[in-house]
């Protein structure tokens, strides 16, 4: 008997591994599978039973409970209050449109047997049986664009590394996803990191690289001990080292762990610190497609588009670009998390409103008080009110609303919320991280704190607004990355859309 | 103890472990605080030596970076994320309360991937969510 307990990092946190511990002692005979999440994480610690019509879901599931589960025969599907039915008719998971997150919540991580069942390595054999152009022009013709929050288009990377002649090539996956609100790439890790490593080879066999570094950040110590067996075992398998899958293509992989700095997010400072360096920002050009790690033309991609890579080649461009709008095809992985009922990974086409994610799939706030904000994008992307829920969440529509799609986070807060003291924090989240190359980042967020901090005590708050603003605009058009350069995206937005706390202290509701 | 005890050859021997790596720099100091708990002040002349690099290079790389500790850490390390998304459920009060009543062991995080359950904490490297002070005594050694 096959019972899931979730082993991804979201699902211990409120208490996965005593579940497993205690159903391992109490139920004889079971088999218990640590998959990851399904990503219904308000639903976490979710149990599945496997039964004669398929996994059944019981959730949230605490050791309290085991008993009373025990006794409804929950191992064969029985009634009890948790009970959620047939996972795949979930109405929540059932009406999302998976293609990266195909996998994730379903199979054993750490399964390659499972992995190849699912769909699993397709893509890559057939990329072994393309040549390097064709495998670029399907990468290019599916519009895949870059997931870490630019929205570059990956098949343009990859045809510059492609063409960049060199004995020496990288693939550097960017794992260092640090925006507050963004789990995505964490729970792609931990519930199916063959998918990364999958996408990480096709990438390497059209430019022809021979070593794959993946830079994951120290905070998810979970992500990096499965990466790292998922590693090991692709290599036993044959699948990474000097023939990959028996062909004549040679792939190296191994992680690279931060250190604690956000600015090492951006791609040019990850480069310096994979290099054993301070994670300073380089100056573009030249561009890490031609002079990246260690000098050499490296591919950069976020853990998602890379992921995304597999399913492209498995099914082909035409089958991806038929989701989505406009320039922004194929779906989107949405975390929606802070202040919220029902939280998690939403993965739809691109196009779906920041209302239906929100409030459809959010259900509201998690304190049932009144939402008032959102922030879209992570720590640099803007605040917005309700007035702008029917914004349709592409990476074009959200630029046009004064806010970027940037890694898919959404993150939730009620009335609570002081939208002077979150333009603060972004300012003083600045002012720790820069890297401090350049000044109007490494000076002007310093100033911004203290701008708004005189702007919340109501010391000359008109004067010090324009100032704010003008103090925005410099960091803007003359930071070296987007640290510095969209810091006062959040500041802005917030003022904008929520004049009334920057209003000063006395008036302040 | 959970960590050993610092001397010139164990860190010497650490440091072996690296010769082929490229860029080696941060690996060696993580590596070095992993085995002794934080980077000694002799280390910062030890790595340099090694890789063939300026102590300024190796002060510099040693000093950019939150993980990197250069006095032994607490027994117990807890962190609390303070960013945006646990912000929005409560997290800069528990920040003061676990502050309160732990003091020194706390340190600030900036987040855990896990935005949709929290308040986050992280103590001696284990994840929690929904946080409170109580769950976080009970984690505690």
């Amino acid at each position: 008997m096959k019972i899931y307990v979730p082993g991804d990092s979201a699902a211990i946190s409120v208490g996965a591994d005593d579940v497993a511990a205690a159903i391992a002692h109490k139920v004889s005979g079971a088999t218990i599978i640590r998959n990851g999440s399904r990503g219904a994480l308000w639903l976490e610690p979710m149990v599945e039973v496997e039964t004669e019509k398929g996994r059944v879901a019981y959730g949230p599931v605490s050791v309290e409970d085991i008993d009373s589960l025990i006794a409804a025969d929950f191992m064969h599907g029985g009634a009890h209050a948790l009970a959620l039915g047939e996972s795949e008719k979930i109405e929540w998971l059932a009406s999302q449109d998976r293609v990266t997150f195909k996998r994730v919540g379903i199979i054993d991580p750490l399964s390659l047997t499972d992995y190849e069942a699912h769909g699993g390595l397709v893509g890559l054999r057939r990329a072994i049986s393309l040549s390097s152009e064709a495998i670029i022009d399907e990468v290019k013709e599916s519009g895949v664009r870059g997931r870490g929050g630019a929205g570059f288009p990956a098949g343009i990377k990859w045809k510059t590394v492609a063409d960049a002649v060199s004995d020496q090539k990288y693939i550097c996956c960017n794992a260092d996803e640090g925006d507050s609100g963004t789990f995505a790439d964490r729970m792609l890790i931990e519930g199916d990191p063959f998918t990364l490593i999958e996408g990480m080879t096709i990438a390497a066999i059209a430019v022809g690289a021979t070593e794959g570094i993946v830079y994951l950040r120290s905070e998810y110590p979970y992500a990096i001990k499965t990466l790292q067996k998922a590693i090991d075992i692709a290599h036993a398998f044959g699948w990474l080292g000097s023939s990959v899958l028996g062909s004549k293509h040679a792939f190296e992989l191994k992680i690279r762990v931060g250190a604690g700095s956000y600015v090492c997010g951006e791609e040019t400072a990850m480069l310096e610190s994979i290099e054993g360096k301070r994670g300073v920002v380089r100056a573009k050009p030249p561009l890490p497609a031609l002079e990246g790690l260690f000098g050499q033309p490296t591919v950069i991609n976020n853990v998602l588009t890379l992921s995304t890579i597999p399913a492209v080649l498995a099914d082909g461009a035409p089958a991806y670009k038929a989701r989505g709008v406009a320039r922004s095809l194929g779906t989107q992985v949405f975390q929606l998390a802070g202040n919220i009922k029902r939280g998690g990974i939403v993965e739809k086409p691109f196009g779906i409103s920041i209302e239906e994610i929100v409030n459809g799939y959010g259900g509201g706030t998690l304190s049932g008080a009144p939402l008032r904000a959102v922030q879209v994008g992570g720590p640099l992307g803007a605040y917005f009110g309700r007035d702008k829920f029917e914004t349709s969440l592409d990476y074009e529509s959200m630029l046009a609303a004064g806010g970027m799609l940037g890694h898919g986070g959404i993150v939730v807060f009620d009335e609570s919320v002081d939208l002077a003291q979150q333009a603060r924090f972004a300012m003083a989240f600045c002012a720790l991280e820069s890297c401090g190359k350049c000044t109007p980042c490494r000076i002007g967020s310093t100033r911004g704190v203290e701008t708004i901090d005189l702007i919340i005590q109501g010391v000359k708050v008109d004067e010090n607004k324009k100032l704010l603003l003008d103090l925005c605009e410099v960091m803007t058009d003359g930071s070296l990355c987007a640290m510095g350069g969209l810091t006062p995206m959040p500041v802005k937005s917030a003022m904008i859309n929520f004049p009334e706390d920057f209003t000063g202290e006395v008036s302040r509701r | 103890m959970k960590y050993s005890t610092w001397s010139q050859e164990a860190a010497l021997a650490v440091l072996a472990t690296l010769r082929e790596e490229k860029g080696a720099v941060l690996v060696a100091l993580q590596a070095l605080q992993k085995e002794f708990g934080y980077v000694h002040k002799e280390d910062v002349t030890l790595v340099a030596n090694f890789f063939n690099k300026s102590r300024a290079d190796v002060h510099g790389v040693l000093t950019f970076y939150h993980d990197l500790l250069t006095e032994a850490p607490a027994d117990n390390q807890i962190s609390i994320c303070v960013a945006e998304a646990c912000q929005a459920v409560g997290s800069r009060q528990l920040e003061k309360d676990v502050k309160a009543k732990f003091g020194k062991e706390v340190h600030d995080g900036y987040c855990f991937g896990n935005c949709a359950l929290g308040p986050s904490a992280m103590v001696n490297g284990a994840i929690i969510g929904r946080a409170s002070v109580e769950k976080i005594a009970q984690v505690r050694i």
